[in-house]
């Protein structure tokens, strides 16, 4: 049977490459980069180059790159980083209201220890305008924090020109680039960003290692204590292997970066297409255009995405889902609710999201297997049966 | 989240008695589809039995079996014993179910019951059913 793997936004499989720049790390080249001996200089030399590409990537210098554990590790280290080290100038923070929650949840914390919070609303394409986000500006405000692009609805935020007001206002700004790095060119200059947040294992890197940028003179409270590591930001014995498969997959990320964006874009069409044509009643969810190039997210109405996925899954695709189904809460996704879907469209939801290994052919299989499914579970769905006797009866 | 069982993956890939019942002699739609899951069950009653039950489900995997498994159980049965039929057991019948998906058997038990409600306004007579008291989502977790 085909296997598809459709759930890039999830993770993504570790490029051959990396893992072959990673292995010596595990065994002969074994040492701690605070060590001053041969091996430990060894390693550090190795962090050092995994920094140097990882800047390059985003255009940073070495020097603004904090390496970290997870995505999530480096929003919180950016958000309670930031608003700590800078509460002497106010206690301000905006924040969009589709940020993952390893932003909402950090914010939370912050407001519990008395920061004001804003958060400001998408659009119907989950677009944050950038007026708002002035007109939320006020004398206390420390950071903005707004995500690069959604890791769900991959709707792409106009960072340069919010960048542009928080310059000219004098505040901080944060964005957590997870979903963006290695599938869009990202630059901090063009950006005009003070931190970045990236995760390795989203684009072809091991799962663990992770960055924060944060540009040269801006404070920032540590959030790990007790190491010298990382200048003294971040403590805790560097992940060698995984910094330097994080460094690797960033070079490689760099070199392909036209590529990928060429390759993914008419796949993500054609995809959307296709089920499109072969589906009724169906919500493709945020901005038409600007969007990340490898990603669907679709509402199929009278179906409930746990199922699709369950179905789809016995045909050998791997998808996300929106569906309150599919998550510990059993709540619906808070993007879909936040860019006014309907609740009981969101829990039809899947995510497709593609990678550098998705085929055309691929793509077909989906847009083969995909509808006969969603018209199975519409034949099983009380809610597709009371619109057709709508229908028939308006 | 945890595993589904082979027996609730049976009935949720060949679901049974998928459909609708013309001139039901008893219908019942319960649940939401903003928390994700709607039953609706059909039953047909003769000489105070259940000959036949069918169901449509907008819902998760477990919804589907959970569904399937209670006219499964139902078909065959008296009022007064369909009328005993618990969650737990529609949820033992399937070798069990995720915590998180115990309230797709409440569910199911909340449909029968609900048809079975109808079953005796439409008869006009007074409704012995009351319905289970555990109901709903539990909302902790993010």
């Amino acid at each position: 049977m085909r296997k598809v793997y459709l759930d890039h936004a999830a993770t993504t499989p570790v490029h051959p490459e990396v893992v072959e720049a990673m292995l010596p790390y595990f065994t002969a080249k074994f040492g701690n980069p605070s060590n001053l001996h041969d091996m430990g200089r060894e390693a550090k030399n190795a962090v050092e180059d995994a920094r140097g590409k990882t800047a390059a990537l985003i255009g940073a210098r070495p020097e603004e790159i904090f390496f970290t554990s997870s995505g999530t590790e480096s929003n919180n280290f950016a958000v309670k980083g930031l608003a700590h080290a800078n509460s002497q100038k106010g206690n301000h923070i905006i924040v969009s209201q589709v940020e993952h929650f390893s932003v909402l949840h950090p914010v939370k914390s912050l407001e519990k220890a008395g920061f004001k919070v804003t958060q400001i609303a998408p659009d119907k394409q989950g677009i944050i305008d950038p007026e708002a986000v002035a007109k939320a500006i006020t004398k206390e405000t420390v950071l903005v924090s707004i995500m690069h692009s959604n890791n769900e609805i991959g709707t792409l935020q106009p960072i340069a020109e919010i960048g542009a007001i928080t310059k000219a206002k004098g505040v901080l700004f944060h964005t957590d680039a997870v979903a963006s790095v290695g599938w869009v060119p990202v630059d901090v200059q063009a950006l005009g960003v003070d931190a970045l947040s990236l995760s390795g294992h989203q684009f072809y890197g091991p799962k663990g290692a992770a960055a924060l940028f944060v540009r040269k003179g801006v404070r920032i409270k540590p959030q790990i204590e007790g190491g010298v590591q990382e200048d003294g930001r971040r403590g805790g014995t560097e992940d060698v292997p995984g910094i330097v498969g994080l460094g690797k997959a960033a070079e490689i990320a760099a070199a392909e970066m036209p590529r990928r964006g060429s390759y993914l874009l008419p796949l993500r069409d054609k995809l959307l297409q296709g089920l499109q044509e072969k589906i009724s009643d169906l919500i493709v969810n945020g901005h038409p255009t600007r969007r990340l190039p490898h990603n669907v997210n679709v509402s199929f109405l009278f179906v409930e995405g746990e199922s699709m996925l369950l179905f789809l899954n016995m045909a050998g695709i791997y998808v996300s889902s929106g569906s309150a189904c599919t998550s510990r809460s059993l709540k619906s996704s808070h993007v879909l609710s936040c860019i006014g879907t309907d609740a009981a469209a969101a829990n039809g939801t899947l995510l497709m999201t593609l990678g550098m290994g998705t085929s055309a052919e691929d793509v077909d299989y989906v847009i083969e297997k995909l509808p006969p499914i969603v018209q199975r579970l519409r034949e099983m769905s009380p809610l597709y049966e009371d619109m057709i006797k709508n229908r028939k009866t308006t | 989240m945890e595993q589904y069982s082979s027996k609730v993956m049976e009935h949720f890939a060949q679901p049974h008695n998928v459909g609708e019942i013309e001139n039901a002699d008893g219908v019942g739609t319960v649940g939401n589809p903003v928390c994700g899951d709607v039953m609706r069950l059909y039953i047909k009653v003769e000489n105070n039995v259940i000959t036949d039950a069918k169901f449509k489900t907008f819902g998760c995997g477990a919804a589907i079996a959970t569904s399937s498994m209670v006219t499964d159980l139902v078909k065959g049965k008296t009022i007064d014993e369909a009328l005993k039929i618990s969650n737990a057991a529609v949820a033992e019948a399937l070798g069990g179910l995720p915590k998180v998906k115990m309230h797709c058997s409440v569910l199911a038990e909340e449909a029968l019951k609900s048809a079975l409600d109808d079953y005796y306004k439409k008869k006009g007579l007074a409704s012995p059913v009351t319905m289970p008291a555990e109901s709903g989502h539990e909302h902790e977790m993010e």
